[in-house]
């Protein structure tokens, strides 16, 4: 039994750790329009389900004089708590305790409650807030940059990791957010970047905001490296409590099943897409008209927004979407949508989420910025990813399949299970008024009248290639389906898919086109 | 906890004007993003243009206008990152104009020197 003094001075300690940095530090955070560490992790958590530890952890610094300085947790706070009543680890980082920065026992206590992450099978959320390295501790601060990211790397593919950029993350720092699965930002709260405003006008004389440089806005719409972005903190939290909804809680977890709702009336499926097929609509009805009730958790919305990635249940079952989007960019597959696709079919692969893709593209997007970005390199993820994937794979071509967008949107040839096209589908190596151009090129040349002779010839070739069934007859194509039968093919082709089992080589990796 | 009572979002990049894509001789009606927009286009690099390939300070110039310079020829020093560039005559030419004048800043390609 411990003594009432004991118990005492227990309570003292704690409440003293649970000021932070102080009132005044409190206060400058809360004038920034931020939460504090603790009141974030309160808020994401279930209520009352938060177990902190490693509250009296003190750093070992003795140069700069580091030894007169008390920081309190060392500037991050580490525990375990629930989510929707599943368990998962979390830090924050605490900016009112010298700025958040990272030095080798705050480093050590974000590591101790990784490797439980990992040891444990449940999710790892770090919330990130820091100005970066403490400088004090020299290279011992960048040791701990390093165990992080070596945990993440290991972690990543077992459990699910979920960055939260909730203020400053700079430097070495971004590489903890860019490892992990799901980056979440907030409205002019979060900032990432390599090199900082200050030192790009000093070497360079680029004079820049840190909003402009690497601001939420920036990364969910310019670079990728934001998956969800939002306007508020708890607009964020309730984010990421969806996307946890739709996860398992490890590689060989499968994810609780939900609810089965009918999709709603409003998304009926034969009215969405336009019959002309150079005329746009937006792809994701064609994928709420068949999810269960009409739900799609979008992922980089605003990014690449040519091609759709997220997540919807069908039948109660977590299922990753991948469609192309005629609404922007005519839906072409280019060096960022790629990029987004091949990731995204990677993620849906380790965590055991089938697949299911809608294709309607016209192709790649021709000009010298795409092929001199590297678009061979960076298309080419799409094709490893769908190959290499062996979780349940459903193709639905819609419109248009043409030439190497054919292939690479998950066709038969890269192991797809099922593909399923609407009667309206062209599956060939480029549309018709391409195709014509090239195939009577004489025939146009040599006409009185050239533009009705390749009007005549595309129609032609339109009449006897554009269509789904040159490709059904050699097998290509499983099922020539009706529109509003895609829920209920959909639906049967992932029922019978529960047990697929596929072998793939031994390797000790595969060397996707990074 | 599911987010399907949220009515979608529209997406901040992607402008509402629909406009015209052309694609395999086809024309497609779609959005463009602010990045296609604002691609550079491609123009055929002419090496008597000489750009600065850094942004950074010009440190000293060695070339004067009339000069006739044969390739290689060093002709400013171009200081970016603690380094000092040594930006040498592309081809063997006369410098027609120097368009920088010592100690000025300037941005990455800006026009530093043309030459005939």
């Amino acid at each position: 039994m411990s003594s009432n003094k004991k118990v005492q001075e227990l309570k003292k300690r704690r409440e003293e750790v649970q000021q932070g940095g102080g009132e005044k530090a409190i206060q400058k955070q809360v004038a920034m329009g931020k939460l504090t560490a603790r009141e974030r992790i309160i808020k994401l958590l279930d209520e009352g389900s938060f177990n902190e530890y490693d509250m009296f952890v003190e750093h070992e610094a003795r140069d700069f004089g580091m030894d007169r300085k008390k920081l309190h947790g060392d500037g991050v706070i580490v525990g375990t708590g629930t989510i929707g009543g599943r368990p998962v680890c979390i830090y924050a980082q605490d900016f009112t305790v010298a700025g958040g920065s990272l030095g080798f026992m705050h480093a050590r206590k974000i590591t101790k409650i990784m490797d439980h992450s990992l040891k444990m099978r449940m999710p790892l959320i770090g919330i990130n807030d820091s100005g970066g390295a403490r400088i004090q501790e020299g290279v011992n601060s960048l040791a701990g940059y390093g165990e992080i990211f070596f945990r993440n790397t290991l972690a990543s593919g077992v459990i699910p990791q979920i960055s939260v950029i909730l203020g400053p993350c700079a430097g070495g720092a971004v590489y903890s957010p860019a490892l992990t699965d799901f980056v979440f930002v907030v409205d002019n709260i979060s900032k990432m970047f390599i090199t900082g405003p200050e030192v790009i006008k000093t070497v360079l004389g680029e004079d820049i905001s840190m909003e402009e440089l690497g601001g939420a806005r920036v990364h969910s719409e310019i670079t990728g490296n934001a998956h969800f972005f939002s306007e508020s903190e708890d607009e964020c939290f309730d984010q990421i409590k969806s996307l946890l909804s739709y996860l398992p809680w490890s590689n060989t977890d499968v994810p609780a099943r939900k609810e089965i709702v009918e999709p709603l009336e409003e998304f009926n499926v034969s009215e969405i897409v336009p019959a002309d097929k150079r005329q746009p609509y937006d792809v994701r009805n064609v994928i709420r008209a068949v999810t269960d009730g009409s739900d799609f958790f979008e992922i980089q919305e605003s990014w690449a927004a040519n091609m759709v990635i997220g997540f919807g249940t069908m039948n109660g079952r977590t299922i990753g979407f991948v469609a192309n989007q005629p609404l922007v960019l005519a839906g072409v597959l280019d060096v960022d949508s790629s990029d987004k696709a091949g990731r995204f079919i990677r993620y849906c692969d380790a965590f055991n989420i089938p697949i299911v893709t809608f294709v309607d593209l016209p192709g790649y997007l021709p000009g010298v910025d795409q092929e001199h970005a590297g678009v061979i390199r960076h298309g080419a993820k799409v094709l490893y990813a769908y190959s290499e994937a062996t979780v349940p794979k459903i193709t639905v071509i819609i419109r248009k399949a043409y030439g190497g967008g054919y292939i690479a949107m998950n066709s038969r040839h890269l192991r797809a299970d099922f593909v399923f096209a609407w009667p309206d589908a062209e599956v060939a190596v480029m549309g018709p008024e391409g195709a014509a151009n090239i195939i009577f090129r004489k025939e146009i040349a040599a006409a009185e009248d050239p533009d009705q002779m390749r009007a005549q010839k595309v129609q032609e070739y339109k009449e006897k290639f554009a269509n789904p069934y040159v490709a059904a007859a050699k097998g290509y194509i499983d099922s020539v389906i009706e529109p509003w039968e895609t829920r209920k093919s959909l639906l049967h082709a992932l029922d019978v898919s529960g047990e697929k089992s596929v072998g793939m080589p031994m390797k000790k990796h595969g060397i996707p086109p990074f | 906890m599911s987010n399907k009572e949220k009515p979608p979002k529209k997406s901040p990049t992607s402008e509402p004007r629909m406009e015209s894509l052309e694609i395999g001789s086809a024309l497609y009606t779609t959005r463009l993003t602010s990045k296609f927009r604002n691609r550079e286009l491609w123009q055929k690099p002419d090496k008597r243009i000489i750009e600065a390939v850094i942004p950074g300070l010009i440190q000293r110039i060695m070339a004067k206008e009339g000069d006739e310079v044969a390739a290689g020829t060093p002709l400013l020093i171009l200081e970016a990152m603690k380094m000092r560039n040594e930006i040498l005559a592309p081809v063997g030419g006369v410098v027609r104009k120097i368009h920088v004048s010592e100690g000025e800043m300037v941005p990455k390609s800006h026009l530093l020197i043309e030459m005939d």
